[in-house]
């Protein structure tokens, strides 16, 4: 009973990550149209947008391999692993265990490799540049990435992100340094990491500015649609990771009942939703940065996350 | 296996190497040559494998051989046994490889005498008891491979690199020369077991550790003695390459550990510092280097500084643990060595294996020349696809379990009370983190040109699948990466006896944890599941694929590549090597090389190209060897008169040299 209990919630979450992604990106968009006093489009169009490229044919480039065909597939599945292993509504998931903190950050950079090898593969020169640029800001924000759950895991003692969310939520934590610090950090790397303004702009295709768009120009068709779908699933990983450390607030623990559920996913949308907009608000105020100022503000974040494992070696009450 | 079995095998890879000699021209000498050593490694490595896994009581021979008075010694324990895995299973491969690559040899006698004693040196290397017969073999493995790096000496680059290299091996060499000498100590106690039970006072053992770090580091290729290692394991046949850069590094981080853990003993914290901090800067220089490469082969080598950073990074976190006597995370720290030493032998031949397959194919080692492999070698292609996932630490496969351990292993540092060491371990966590994603640029790099995009000259566009012993070797390699990183739970108990030997403790039992997890404290603190990631992204990318494919469109359409609406089919237009790592350069070169970009732009109306020169200094070498270079170069000029000295003169020199030694004896006494 308890492992179909255990096996439902994990199933719930698989599912639910896969089916609040385009909405979540959907909001966002429309967050950012009505702050440019836009009307903007409805926020179940990126639904739309993938049954309309599901439905239409794929065209290959002439010179396209295996490769270029199998990486979208590839991308779109360990995405919604790694989002899947997040916990969003309950800590206690099935197969939390199956990757801590650091694995899941590394799941995230086979995708980006992957993702960089298709962008090579037609042997266009904006396919080159995009993957090029995003090795460079990966080069970055993967180090970062690191010592940010460097900082975390030596504050819950675990990199187990089930473990971590219980602590923060425990009384131990008061009011640290190091996880401000960290903070900021994990807020600059989810902008750099889901290619959003100022680091890179999801909307432009503007040949010279763009990262992620440039590797996947060449995708059409259902391709392009899962490579869609798990750039939205990113999004939605990294807006869940940041609410379940910083804001563990209504996670549903083990053995709680069905009302614990439907509170915990209701608390869960209600941060998407707060982090969405507030995504919308940053991207609507700031300016697109030059290519070769991104590492400087990603620098920031791995100096800041170098600072809180110092300091957290240093003493562990900061 | 018994240490005498052993040396049987040794023995038949002399008797390969003595049929080399005598026949090196004849077409059938490569079969026979490469097929003997084939034998010999597999069976070297069934013993190695019984005696790392079954109850293994330590087995020890002595030849008559050597010195008069001492003899030759072997022994196996349960590290030797280890690093006999690793040596047999690389050689095994190579030997495998070779017998398809081998046939394109222009001059197979050349590379058919020396082969078989390489892999015999260095299996004797880990065999010895004694120093003497360490030393002895050391110098076995250097000269023979290096008589390997000179293989096609018409090139004036692998002159320089075998010359290069001659002279890092002696130093290597004479620096352990002097450490075993402090280790035996005044009466010549060259036994290991003897060395074991002196207990060195602490002058002798800073000394010991200096030479030993030099010694063994300038072998492995640590940072600044890594010079010679991209110049020579390059220049050597693809096969030795990969035995050169797979496993011989690996010797070096035997002799190490062999000195350093089990000779002298855990030493005292503060030389975790040096080895840690080495560790930390080979791994980033390392990798930095090889993304400025567009030689594959000479990317390779580079990044092999890279590993064995990570590698030191390891035993420098286990000495400091040990120091400190928390033995349980030395344990995990030197896991994580260990298995990045097996992982890096795995997949750093496989990429060499896969360079050699391009070189025979296209007769190119220059990326800038390649192209769109992955259409005319899709097996290669995918094999060397492994290579690169797994070298770039991504999961599922064994790259990541390895540095994921270290990553472990520095998270349980916070509570080493010197304070050098708690703001010098987080700094080697940022520099761990910093080489493993830059690590994963290089192999998008390396993979992308050579294998995607498409053909940047007439030999990569005629380009031929390589024969089946090639395919094999490396098909078998990409296996071993997949069930080395979804069951390494596996890997780590078998490596128990062995950290257990040098430390006294283990990490916990991991077959009994369900699921086949890997959990190196407890579960609530870090757990990984290569086997169940691995399950769930093929799962779940299936599923994709089929409701997809089931339910919504399967039509597919080839056209011309829209590239925003300006496609240009010449190759030409392609990224580079050099254009795709621009970025990182102007991101880290600036400081790291003093790299300077140049462009020329001629003035409208005048019809020549445009040029970009991009200059990069290697630092390392402008400050320290060139210094060094020059001031030999001075001294030997100074002292030349020495050489045209009277019978007289000589002869009063012989005898003041003589004095002087008897009087630093008599001093020293």
């Amino acid at each position: 009973m308890a492992l179909i209990h255990d096996l439902v919630v994990q199933g719930g979450q698989l599912l639910l990550v896969l089916l609040m992604a385009p909405l979540l990106t959907g909001f966002v968009r429309k967050v950012k149209a009505r702050l440019l006093r836009r009307r903007g489009a409805p926020i179940i169009q990126p639904y739309r947008d993938l049954a309309r490229l599901l439905q239409k044919d794929v065209v290959l480039a002439d010179n396209a391999s295996w490769l270029f065909r199998v990486a979208p597939y590839l991308i779109f599945a360990a995405t919604w692993v790694a989002a899947a292993l997040v916990p969003t509504f309950a800590t206690s998931l099935m197969f939390n265990w199956t990757a801590d903190l650091i694995a899941i950050a590394a799941l995230l950079g086979s995708v980006r490799f992957f993702l960089a090898l298709a962008g090579l593969d037609i042997g266009t020169s904006f396919g080159g540049i995009g993957s090029s640029r995003e090795m460079m800001i990966a080069s970055l924000a993967e180090p970062a990435i690191l010592m940010i759950v460097f900082t975390l895991a030596l504050v819950a003692k675990s990199t187990q992100l089930s473990t971590i969310s219980d602590f923060m939520l425990s009384s131990h934590v008061g009011v640290r340094i190091s996880l401000g610090l960290v903070l900021v950090g994990l807020i600059i790397v989810a902008i750099a990491e889901n290619a959003r303004v100022p680091v890179d702009n999801p909307a432009t295709h503007l040949e010279l500015t763009m990262v992620h768009e440039a590797m996947v120009l060449e995708y059409s068709g259902r391709h392009l649609a899962v490579i869609e779908l798990a750039a939205s699933l990113k999004l939605l990983l990294y807006i869940s990771l940041i609410a379940c450390i910083f804001t563990p607030w209504g996670l549903v623990r083990a053995d709680a009942g069905l009302a614990a559920y439907v509170l915990g996913s209701a608390a869960w949308v209600a941060k998407l939703a707060i982090g969405g907009a507030l995504l919308a608000l940053f991207e609507t105020v700031i300016a697109k940065m030059r290519v070769f100022r991104v590492p400087t503000f990603l620098g920031a974040a791995l100096m800041l996350g170098l600072l809180g494992t110092l300091l957290l070696f240093v003493s562990r009450s900061l | 296996m018994s240490a005498a079995f052993a040396l049987w095998c040794v023995g038949l890879l002399l008797v390969a190497a003595a049929i080399g000699t005598a026949i090196p021209r004849r077409h059938v000498a490569t079969p026979i040559v490469y097929g003997a050593s084939l034998v010999a490694s597999v069976v070297a490595l069934a013993g190695a494998l019984a005696a790392l896994i079954g109850p293994a009581p330590v087995s020890t021979a002595t030849l008559p051989l050597g010195l008069p008075w001492l003899g030759a010694h072997f022994r196996i324990d349960a590290l030797a046994a280890f690093f006999l895995i690793v040596v047999n299973l690389g050689s095994a491969a190579a030997s495998l490889y070779a017998l398809g690559y081998g046939r394109h040899e222009p001059a197979p006698h050349r590379v058919l005498p020396f082969y078989p004693v390489f892999v015999a040196g260095m299996n004797l290397v880990v065999l010895a008891d004694d120093a003497f017969t360490f030393l002895l073999s050391w110098e076995f493995m250097s000269l023979s491979s290096w008589a390997l790096v000179m293989a096609h000496h018409r090139l004036r680059e692998n002159v320089r690199a075998a010359y290069v290299y001659l002279v890092m091996a002696s130093f290597g060499t004479l620096c352990l020369l002097l450490a075993f000498a402090l280790l035996a100590g005044v009466d010549g106690a060259y036994g290991f077991e003897a060395m074991r039970v002196r207990d060195a006072g602490p002058v002798t053992a800073a000394l010991v550790l200096t030479f030993a770090l030099l010694g063994a580091g300038s072998k492995a290729g640590l940072v600044p003695l890594h010079v010679w290692l991209p110049l020579a394991h390059p220049a050597a046949p693809s096969h030795v390459s990969a035995l050169m850069s797979g496993v011989m590094t690996k010797v070096a981080v035997y002799g190490f550990i062999r000195i350093v853990l089990d000779l002298l003993g855990p030493p005292e914290w503060g030389w975790s510092m040096v080895v840690l901090a080495l560790g930390g800067i080979t791994s980033v220089l390392g990798v930095l280097y090889a993304l400025m490469q567009h030689d594959l082969k000479r990317l390779l080598a580079y990044h092999t500084v890279e590993n064995i950073g990570i590698i030191f990074i390891g035993l420098g976190l286990a000495m400091a643990f040990q120091a400190y006597q928390v033995s349980w995370a030395a344990a995990l720290a030197l896991t994580a060595a260990l298995f990045h030493v097996l992982n890096h032998s795995l997949f750093k031949s496989l990429l060499f294996f896969g360079s050699g397959a391009v070189l025979t194919a296209t007769g190119e080692r220059d990326m800038e020349h390649l192209g769109g492999l992955i259409h005319r070698m899709p097996l290669t292609a995918f094999t060397f696809l492994v290579g690169c996932v797994a070298i770039s630490a991504l999961p599922p496969l064994n790259g990541f379990v390895s540095e994921w351990l270290t990553f472990q292993a520095i998270l349980q540092s916070p509570d080493l009370p010197p304070w050098g060491l708690k703001v010098l371990i987080p700094a080697v966590g940022a520099m761990l983190a910093l080489s493993a994603a830059l690590a994963a640029a290089c192999f998008v790099k390396a993979f992308g040109i050579t294998f995607l995009g498409r053909p940047r000259s007439p030999a990569a566009a005629n380009a031929r699948e390589v024969d089946r012993f090639s395919l094999a070797t490396m098909f078998a390699f990409s296996g071993l990466c997949l069930l080395a990183g979804v069951l390494p739970g596996l890997v780590i108990d078998a490596l128990a006896p062995v950290v257990g030997g040098l430390l006294g403790d283990r990490m916990p039992v991991q077959l009994d944890v369900p699921w086949l997890s890997i959990v190196p404290i407890a579960e609530a603190r870090s757990s990984y599941n290569g086997l169940l990631i691995f399950v769930f992204i093929t799962a779940s990318a299936s599923l994709a694929v089929y409701v997809i494919h089931r339910f919504a469109s399967r039509v597919l359409r080839r056209a011309p590549p829209w590239d925003c609406g300006f496609p240009d089919p010449r190759p030409i237009t392609q990224y580079t090597a050099g254009s795709f790592a621009q970025p990182i350069r102007r991101v880290f070169g600036t400081s790291v090389f003093l790299a300077r970009e140049r462009v020329d732009m001629p003035p409208p109306g005048d019809r020549r190209p445009a040029r970009l020169t991009v200059e990069l200094r290697d630092l390392v070498w402008d400050m320290l060897y060139v210094p060094v270079a020059g001031a030999v170069d001075a001294t030997a000029g100074r002292l030349n008169i020495l050489q045209f000295q009277s019978i007289r003169r000589y002869l009063s020199l012989v005898v003041a040299a003589l004095v002087a030694l008897l009087l630093v004896l008599a001093i020293w006494l």
